[in-house]
């Protein structure tokens, strides 16, 4: 949702922006009657036959089926302060906010793909745009890493991690502790970019549903089924590696397509639907 | 009801200077967030209409708005009351966030 500009997205030549393409999306899925709740679903229960979904304001649903798909948050950096900044300086959407840092100097943390792209992208507005990364090489593939380092505004700061952001009502500056010998130093900076990867967002489930060291969940390739009868996962949630809108409208077709055999295996009476409901958290 | 669109010339009478309290939305073209949090604001100003005004202002061509307002981040939704921001709310956040925002803003 995030993204503005999709570019790989099959039969969209020009490519298409994101919300559009959602867009696009939730009204063929209506057209087909689907019916889309907005909202967020607090408690689930999904491990007997009949699954509950609880929402926040929108009642309780009952499904046979269930398909997950969560897909994934940006990471934190864990620091107590970091949700007093979210939007005073401190942001993890390039697109959206480095508008607002024209002239200014700012900072990314990260040492991948994205953090080459946020950093690439800030530099038409910033006066300079420090990359803080806790190792001494990126992560980043080589043309990207290339790209930045070759980039006059950009500068890198390695082996150095976030040990505090500093400011009371908006963001002033880091302080950064050097990995290798522990030295702490402040850099002055307006905003700060975070981008150090993504975490599934299972929490909800991860009790019920089998998931990985890193909290994706676990289902039986090649199809979307997980552990628990009847619930399927799609998307960010399952995918380590290629997280792609396409890759996730696939594996959401795939889900579709498990959860209605599912449902057709069972033994319930003919006149009675049986609605499949996504959940959105 | 429709969502109007407020500018720098305007944004003193049609916010600070409003009967109604005002839910503020900035936004910007190249903000995907922001479109995706677009047509909740519509049901809303449809589902308020008469206690509440819902505006919006593009980022891009009200910056001193913008400067004023201390945004760095958006979309953002301000609330304000009598002239006065009573309220903020930062990021693109489901229905009944916004609408629990409101709901302050009227009690």
């Amino acid at each position: 949702m995030t993204t503005t500009e999709v570019e790989n997205f099959p039969g969209f030549t020009d490519g298409i922006q994101g919300p559009e393409l959602m867009e696009a999306m939730r009204a063929q899925a209506e057209r087909f009657g689907a019916r889309i709740i907005y909202d967020d679903a607090t408690c689930l229960a999904l491990t007997e036959s009949t699954k509950v979904i609880e929402t926040s304001s929108s009642g309780t649903f009952q499904a046979r089926a269930v398909i997950l798909a969560m897909g994934s948050a940006y990471r934190k950096l864990g620091l107590p302060e970091e949700a007093r900044l979210s939007g005073h300086g401190l942001s993890w959407c390039a697109t959206c906010d480095g508008f607002f840092f024209r002239d200014r100097e700012i900072a990314v943390i990260g040492g991948g793909d994205s953090a080459m792209e946020e950093a690439l992208f800030l530099t038409r507005f910033a006066a300079k745009v420090t990359l803080v990364h806790r190792r001494g090489e990126f992560r980043a593939s080589r043309i990207m890493a290339e790209r930045a380092l070759a980039d006059p505004k950009i500068d890198v700061v390695w082996n150095s991690e976030v040990a505090a952001i500093l400011g009371e009502a908006n963001v002033t500056g880091l302080r950064l502790r050097d990995t290798v010998t522990g030295t702490e130093r402040v850099l002055d900076v307006a905003g700060t970019f975070v981008a150090i990867g993504h975490d599934p967002r299972s929490e909800l489930v991860a009790d019920q549903v089998s998931t990985d060291a890193e909290g994706y969940v676990i289902v039986a390739h090649p199809t979307t089924r997980t552990n628990v009868a009847g619930v399927f996962a799609a998307g960010d949630l399952v995918d380590h590696n290629y997280r792609q809108a396409i890759t996730a409208a696939g594996t959401g077709c795939a889900s579709a397509l498990d959860a209605q055999h599912y449902l057709s295996t069972l033994d319930l009476p003919t006149q009675i639907e049986s609605p499949t409901l996504e959940v959105s958290a | 009801m429709s969502i109007t669109p407020v500018t720098d010339a305007t944004f003193v009478s049609e916010v600070l200077e409003s009967e109604l309290p005002v839910v503020v939305d900035i936004w910007a073209a190249w903000c995907g967030p922001c479109k995706a949090i677009a047509p909740i604001l519509e049901h809303l100003a449809a589902e308020y209409a008469g206690r509440v005004k819902i505006v919006k202002i593009d980022a891009d061509a009200n910056p001193e708005t913008v400067t004023t307002a201390g945004v760095t981040s958006i979309p953002t939704l301000s609330f304000y009351r009598d002239g006065e921001r009573v309220d903020m709310l930062i990021g693109a956040h489901p229905k009944p966030s916004i609408a629990a925002k409101i709901d302050g803003l009227l009690a």
